[in-house]
């Protein structure tokens, strides 16, 4: 398969990410430096008031939009608010995200059930004793670092409710189509069936087969969950309304998630070769010290790299597009969009080939990754 | 620093990680149960099935074509069997023809041989007949011509006297 023109696209996405986003962040950066200083001798300014617009702002947006939420906002005002679940010191906390209003400055203590908490930038915090200089109840160490205690939050967040729909809409789509095959057995595929054939034979016979050989099998319905799951997520995240908009695919956890489910699998099903090639390294002994620790990291790079490039990826088209819509903003002109929509434009049809890439560059990394550990006879270098 | 610090982005939310845990095990599990096994078994399925199939198809063909030159071979045979069993037909009539030719040659001649024969004997025999006859004619003759010379005495006398001549003389 060539790959090279989409990677071509790719780099250049990737140098216009950068170009964009490392504007976005010089900005943003000089600004709170600049507040910084001027902080240290004006205090009473509150660096966490409602920033005044500007790149500040944006910037905030940006990061707002692509961060997971407690609510479902549609348009305007508009927004579903999604069932808030803390596991606090006083057992579990259930209640409705906009219950206690929209204020997430942090100015304001909640009272849910008899548990005292404080909403700061979407997150609950256990609030501190006494008011700081800035009015919120939230206080920070010399460093700028938070210290409030907080409690578990196991919300059904923004992206909890897309990962649910993905999860459902996985399931009725392929148990929809086992059906179809089950009952037209041997017959050539039809809808569906026949939409989704080609790709789901696509991961067996050119990730799955190449990686892992005649071992394949026990470990096709993991690469096609993994590839249609990270499909599916890429997918919806570019939908800007709903059920899409969420950040899924390019949120850490997830992708963390993801990349463990890979470890774990590379870990247990890790033969003799496989902690040979690791602990008894084809060295000489004298270079043990130095090669088992680089094998030992080795491991845990792998997964971390999977985790990063999805995050990574996915993430930097949701900043790109929305700093390029951001534009209209900052330039504070309507004809801006004459040039950033057909742009956005752009980058949304190359986030289209990106999601299915880093979909089938996760899944065959995992299975690279799984067939290195299940390998008989080790390679000589 | 500064840019991780900014960014909330990179510090994974615990719940997330739970919610997300859980439901991709869920999914993955319900998925291998219910999705990919009977596809994937499917799809190997209708694979062997096209396989036998096209192999199937293939052997026919060869079968057909065996079956083809089979006959064509037998249909050259038979050409040529026909061919020599009328080479063959036409030499035993051109024998019997030709025996039949020597046969009525030899037949033939044998009766032109017999009849020459026969005639020949014929004539021998009627030679002979006609010898005697001839012989026993010119004896009647002779005796009649004898008888009538030898009435008169005197002729007899002269007749032995002339004799008698010829003898002295010797």
């Amino acid at each position: 398969m060539d790959l090279s023109h989409i990677f071509n696209s790719k780099k250049f996405v990737n140098i216009s990410f950068y170009a964009v986003l490392f504007s976005v962040w010089s900005f943003s950066a000089y600004s709170q430096e600049h507040k910084a200083a001027d902080n240290e001798h004006l205090s009473a300014t509150a660096e966490h008031a409602e920033p005044a617009e500007g790149d500040e702002d944006i910037s905030q947006m940006i990061l707002h939009h692509i961060a997971d939420s407690h609510e479902w906002h549609f348009f305007g005002n508009v927004s579903i608010p999604l069932p808030v679940i803390l596991l606090t010191d006083n057992g579990l906390v259930t209640f409705l995200s906009n219950k206690f209003g929209h204020n997430d400055h942090g100015t304001e203590i909640i009272d849910a059930s008899g548990t005292k908490l404080v909403n700061y930038h979407g997150k609950f915090y256990y609030p501190s004793k006494v008011k700081s200089a800035d009015g919120t109840y939230i206080s920070h160490d010399s460093q700028g670092e938070l210290i409030n205690g907080k409690p578990l939050d196991i919300s059904i967040t923004k992206n909890v409710v897309s990962l649910l729909i993905s999860a459902i809409v996985l399931l009725i789509v392929f148990i929809g189509i086992a059906n179809a095959y089950k009952k037209r057995e041997g017959k050539a595929p039809k809808g569906l069936q026949s939409i989704l054939e080609p790709i789901i034979l696509f991961v067996r016979d050119d990730i799955a087969k190449p990686q892992l050989g005649h071992k394949y099998k026990g470990f096709m319905p993991y690469l096609l969950t993994i590839f249609f799951f990270v499909w599916l997520n890429n997918l919806m995240g570019l939908v800007p309304f709903f059920p899409g908009g969420a950040n899924l695919s390019g949120n850490i956890a997830v992708t963390m998630m993801l990349a463990l489910c890979t470890f774990i699998l590379t870990t247990v099903n890790g033969n003799k070769n496989y902690w040979g090639h690791v602990f008894t390294p084809h060295v000489p002994w004298w270079l043990y010290p130095l090669i088992i620790p680089v094998e030992i990291i080795g491991l845990f790079t792998k997964p971390i790299a999977l985790m990063i490039r999805l995050f990574a990826n996915i993430t930097a088209g949701h900043i790109l597009v929305l700093s390029l819509i951001s534009l209209i903003f900052i330039l504070k002109s309507v004809f801006v969009a004459g040039v950033a929509i057909p742009f956005v434009l752009f980058i949304s049809v190359i986030e289209l080939v990106v999601g299915f890439i880093q979909a089938f560059i996760f899944t065959i990394l995992s299975a690279l990754f799984i067939s290195m550990a299940i390998e008989e006879k080790y390679a000589e270098h | 620093m500064i840019l991780l610090a900014l960014n909330p982005l990179v510090s994974p939310d615990p719940g997330l990680f739970i919610w997300s845990t859980v439901t991709f095990l869920i999914l993955f599990f319900l998925l291998s149960k219910f999705a990919w096994k009977p596809i994937v078994k499917a799809l190997d399925e209708r694979e062997r099935s096209i396989e036998d199939a096209l192999a199937k198809a293939e052997m026919a063909k060869a079968e057909m074509a065996k079956l083809i030159s089979e006959n064509e071979d037998l249909l050259k045979e038979a050409r040529l069997e026909r061919d020599s069993i009328l080479k063959e037909a036409k030499e035993i009539k051109d024998q019997i023809v030709n025996d039949a030719k020597d046969l009525a040659k030899s037949e033939g001649a044998k009766l032109i041989e017999k009849a020459k024969i026969e005639i020949t004997n014929q004539k021998l025999t009627a030679m002979a007949e006609i010898k005697n006859q001839v012989s026993s004619l010119s004896i009647e003759i002779a005796e009649k011509v004898l008888r009538k010379q030898f009435e008169d005495q005197g002729k007899q006398q002269a007749l032995v006297n002339d004799l008698l001549k010829e003898v002295k003389l010797n």
